[in-house]
């Protein structure tokens, strides 16, 4: 982080130093788990649920490739978008958007990937992709590991990036650097994980052309 | 990733001495989805289960490394960790239980199942220690009253 004053610890909220780059001024409040949409979250999952035990194609379907594009929009979104556009922002203006930002992503990106991942394995089974005398059976692992790399990877490193910046944002003075640090492993991963889903969609939508 | 050290305040400085929990976690994980991978795979076909099972063995064993490792740290914000941790295993056991719910809707093979039914706990458990140690590692200790 270039912005800060070599010497000392850059804090949110503590003052410009001259010539240097204020500090973010007064933090906006936020929840970190935003209470609201976890009512949304409790329909998708219920909904889910019920696709699976009514083993309905179409409900399968749906929750397999909308949770798969939204998972992989978003992520390629942040990682190639958002992330270079944050790094040029202001310290203030970064802290300012990211309490905002990653509250919703904290609550969006696991039911995504609940989403994508339980459909996607009942629908699989519905259709018989997962027998092990389906012709393309080895695509089909391949995608297994693929996602099983993008799992450890999201939930490994940009889950708790994701919940260790919005804890360091709830501090009477967060500390900036170690935010913009957390922030760029949270950018990256999403980034990697991104490109990982192109590849996953490379491969199902090769199998479901065949 | 690491900071310059001009930059460093204590919460950085204290990194040093905590145990590599988050990388052991990390590998929990790897080891969970390697064994998950594996029996996904040789679903409908008769498979030995010694692979998958060494794989869950592992992974149970380095979470318990963890769980000790965590237990000696002496100077921690521990109310910190339990209040995420406690959250995090109520929102990944959620999850597990749903996939659960899927092995189960689906007639999994006892044997099958009960390998899955332990990545599943171990996984969140695995993902609540992983999450909670994750930010209390950069809150401040509490002052001790000694």
């Amino acid at each position: 982080m270039t912005e800060t004053q070599a010497g000392t610890t850059p804090q949110a909220g503590a003052a410009p130093a001259p010539g240097h780059e204020p500090g973010p001024g007064p933090r906006p409040d936020f929840q970190i788990v935003p209470v609201r949409g976890i009512p949304i979250v409790a329909a998708v999952l219920v909904g889910l649920i019920v696709a699976i035990a009514s083993n309905s194609l179409w409900a399968l379907t749906f929750f397999h490739v909308a949770g798969g594009g939204l998972w992989t929009s978003i992520d390629l979104f942040v990682g190639l978008m958002i992330g270079p556009i944050l790094s040029r922002l202001s310290i203030p203006a970064r802290v300012e958007f990211s309490t905002k930002f990653m509250p919703k992503m904290l609550l969006l990106m696991p039911t995504l990937v609940a989403m994508t991942l339980g459909a996607g394995f009942q629908l699989a089974r519905h259709v018989g992709n997962l027998a092990a005398n389906y012709p393309h059976h080895a695509w089909l692992v391949a995608s297994f590991i693929i996602v099983g790399c993008m799992a450890v990877i999201a939930i490994g490193l940009l889950e708790p990036a994701n919940l260790a910046v919005l804890f360091e944002l709830k501090k009477p003075v967060p500390n900036a650097d170690r935010i913009g640090r957390l922030m760029k492993v949270f950018i990256y991963t999403s980034g990697i994980t991104g490109l990982m889903q192109v590849a996953t969609i490379v491969i199902m939508t090769f199998l479901a052309s065949r | 990733m690491n900071a310059p050290t001009e930059y460093l305040d204590e919460i950085d400085r204290r990194q040093g001495e905590l145990p590599p929990s988050a990388r052991i976690s990390i590998l929990t994980l790897a080891l969970l989805v390697s064994g998950g991978i594996y029996l996904a795979a040789q679903i409908n076909r008769p498979a030995s289960l010694i692979i998958p099972a060494s794989f869950v063995a592992a992974a149970a064993i380095t979470l318990v490394v963890n769980v000790i490792l965590l237990a000696r740290i002496k100077q921690f914000a521990w109310s910190n960790f339990f209040m995420v941790g406690k959250w995090a295993l109520l929102g990944y056991g959620a999850i597990a239980g749903i996939l659960e719910f899927v092995f189960i809707f689906d007639h999994t093979p006892s044997r099958t199942l009960t390998l899955f039914t332990s990545m599943l706990i171990i996984f969140a458990i695995n993902v609540a220690l992983l999450l909670a140690f994750s930010v209390t590692r950069y809150q401040p200790v509490p002052e001790s009253h000694d």
